[in-house]
């Protein structure tokens, strides 16, 4: 028997580079690292001199479980990827399938879906910057950010029953059609939004303790982030417009109006600003899908992966023949592979799949922006401060879920 | 460069170099190559075609082939839209590829999973300890071989 590993993960470095230099461990059970994340740190006395960072702590086999369930089951599992913005991996997901199915959403389907990735993105990065605020110990701005965050919760649950886990898209289509009157309640949250987001926008940008904590710190510079296969916000805020939204329009991207916002430094107080605009670019695009949305039906009209109307599944022999075909074996996907990408709120999202035809997938794997940028956070921990690890870490938006999958 | 001139001169020049190219219904054009030309066909892509983007590593486990694993690079460019995916097959007895650490920073993250998942050693990369994984995971979970419900040795008692 090899003696005992003292520890789950082994460090790369075990000896300190410096006789007074301290190794520490950073997580996985602290706040601000989700609890899913370690972070082995050299110091010098508060200074960071070299972090090795190890992720895992919440994998969970999403890959191998996917091989084992038809396409349609597999929805509710892409839902826990990133928690906080599930809506944009479900209508990735269903997008990667269509596109091996070769279907064409309707164009309300299309338009509603823009508009929920929108919405999704809003609460992601209202999730992130409130968090990044309150572990820098911005009670206020936090809770301003939580309360609008939660009306948008509660609205989305108004649409698909659940507060985080929707498992609302379908393959070739949605769940189900808005309910009446959620487009007006639609427009009275967005205009709180503004109002709060208004608040916080006064409270912090400003503020000397932010900027001195924000300005200059976890700088990555747009070499290193290309390098490191960073995408979404922290590309964007080194000065990069790189948005799949613009350089490769896919749902309605190509026919709204919205800018890139960029950063200059790609440091933490670019990223926080980025977020910021971003968000208000998303309510701007939200306001232009709910005045195009066009009336028709949600669902294609694809007996190879549309449910039939329940009131026919009683009726006709054909409709319930397929409906438990449709239960059973799930929808059938021809042979292929596709690599399907949107841009989530932390980045590029892709999903590749391989299909052999055998109504199970054969592979799907999940391109996570988290765990690309885990592979360049100690690029942006080296060389700082011990205290910055927080505000930095935040920055990046690590969401376990789909880090560790 | 646009897309469709990126297209037209990879097709030119990378093609009769490493083997048959299609492109893809999602707009990816996909090449076969032999695991030795990888890097230098890498190389030529991040230097000459602007892939400045090294996306994703991932495998494809074919237990019915001799080749049995399809490892499978993915690349953008800040650029252009037109994507570039990369395969090569490996014999189970040597499933070895070279490693991209020398040409870009994701890869070094990334070929861990991918070492984590199906064993395939990136020759270059030594820092293939586990990521999502443990120390003391025995198997390759996403290998096709590997039952799901399997169970791990016991790990003794950390301290």
């Amino acid at each position: 028997m090899d003696t005992p590993l003292a520890n789950p993960v082994r460090s790369i470095f075990a000896t300190p580079l410096r006789e007074d230099s301290v190794i520490v461990n950073i997580g996985p059970s602290h706040p601000a690292t989700h609890g899913t994340v370690q972070i082995i740190a050299e110091l010098d006395g508060e200074r960071v001199l070299r972090t090795d960072v190890h992720c895992g702590y919440l994998h969970r086999g999403f890959e191998k479980e996917c091989e084992d369930h038809t396409w349609h089951n597999l929805i509710p599992y892409v839902d826990r990827l990133n928690y906080v913005s599930a809506l944009v991996n479900d209508f990735a997901y269903c997008d990667g399938v269509e596109r091996l199915m070769g279907i064409e959403i309707t164009p309300r389907c299309r338009y509603l879906r823009t508009l929920l990735s929108e919405y999704s993105r809003l609460v992601d990065h209202l999730t992130c910057v409130a968090a990044g605020l309150m572990e820098m110990g911005a009670m206020t701005a936090f809770l301003y950010l939580v309360m609008v965050r939660d009306f948008m919760y509660e609205h989305l649950a108004a649409l698909t029953g659940a507060r985080v886990t929707y498992s609302y898209g379908r393959i070739g289509g949605l769940a189900c059609d808005l309910p009446d009157g959620w487009l007006a309640r639609l427009e009275e949250i967005l205009v709180q939004y503004e109002d709060f987001v208004a608040r916080v926008h006064a409270l912090v940008d400003r503020n000397r303790i932010f900027i001195d904590r924000l300005r200059g710190v976890g700088v990555i510079s747009t070499a290193d982030a290309l390098s490191f296969g960073c995408t979404g916000p922290i590309l964007r805020s080194t000065g990069l417009a790189r948005d799949l939204r613009k350089d490769a329009p896919y749902l309605a991207y190509a026919e709204l109006d919205f800018d890139v916002p960029v950063g200059i430094a790609g440091d933490n107080y670019d990223r926080y600003f980025v977020r910021m605009r971003e968000m208000d670019e998303s309510v701007y695009m939200m306001r232009q899908l709910a005045q195009m949305l066009p009336e028709g039906p949600i669902n294609v009209d694809d007996r190879r992966c549309t449910f039939p109307e329940k009131q026919r599944v009683y009726r006709e022999i054909e409709s319930l023949i397929n409906h438990f075909k449709l239960v059973m074996d799930g929808p059938s996907v021809p042979a292929g592979e596709v690599y399907c990408a949107h841009e989530a709120p932390n980045g590029e999202l892709g999903f590749y799949m391989v299909s052999t035809g055998s109504g199970t997938p054969w592979k799907v794997h999940v391109r996570s922006p988290s765990f690309v940028h885990m592979g360049a956070a100690s690029r942006m921990l080296d060389g700082g401060q011990l205290a910055d690890i927080v505000p930095t870490f935040g920055s990046i938006n690590m969401i376990g879920g789909e880090c560790d999958r | 460069m646009s897309a469709a001139t990126v297209l037209e001169s990879l097709q030119q020049q990378i093609v009769p170099a490493a083997g048959a190219a299609t492109l893809s219904h999602d707009s990816c054009l996909v090449f076969q190559l032999a695991p030795d030309e990888l890097v230098r066909t890498v190389r030529r892509l991040k230097e000459e075609f602007g892939y400045d983007l090294f996306l994703d590593v991932t495998a494809v486990d074919w237990p019915a082939d001799a080749l049995r694993f399809e490892v499978v690079h993915h690349f953008a460019s800040s650029r252009q839209p037109l994507r570039v995916r990369l395969k090569t097959r490996v014999a189970p007895a040597d499933p070895s590829v070279d490693s991209l650490v020398k040409l870009y920073g994701s890869a070094a993250f990334m070929e861990r999973e991918c070492h984590d998942m199906y064993g395939i050693v990136f020759r270059g990369n030594h820092d293939l300890r586990p990521i999502l994984l443990y120390e003391g995971f025995a198997g390759h979970p996403l290998r096709k071989d590997y039952p799901k419900t399997r169970e791990q040795p016991l790990v003794p008692y950390r301290h």
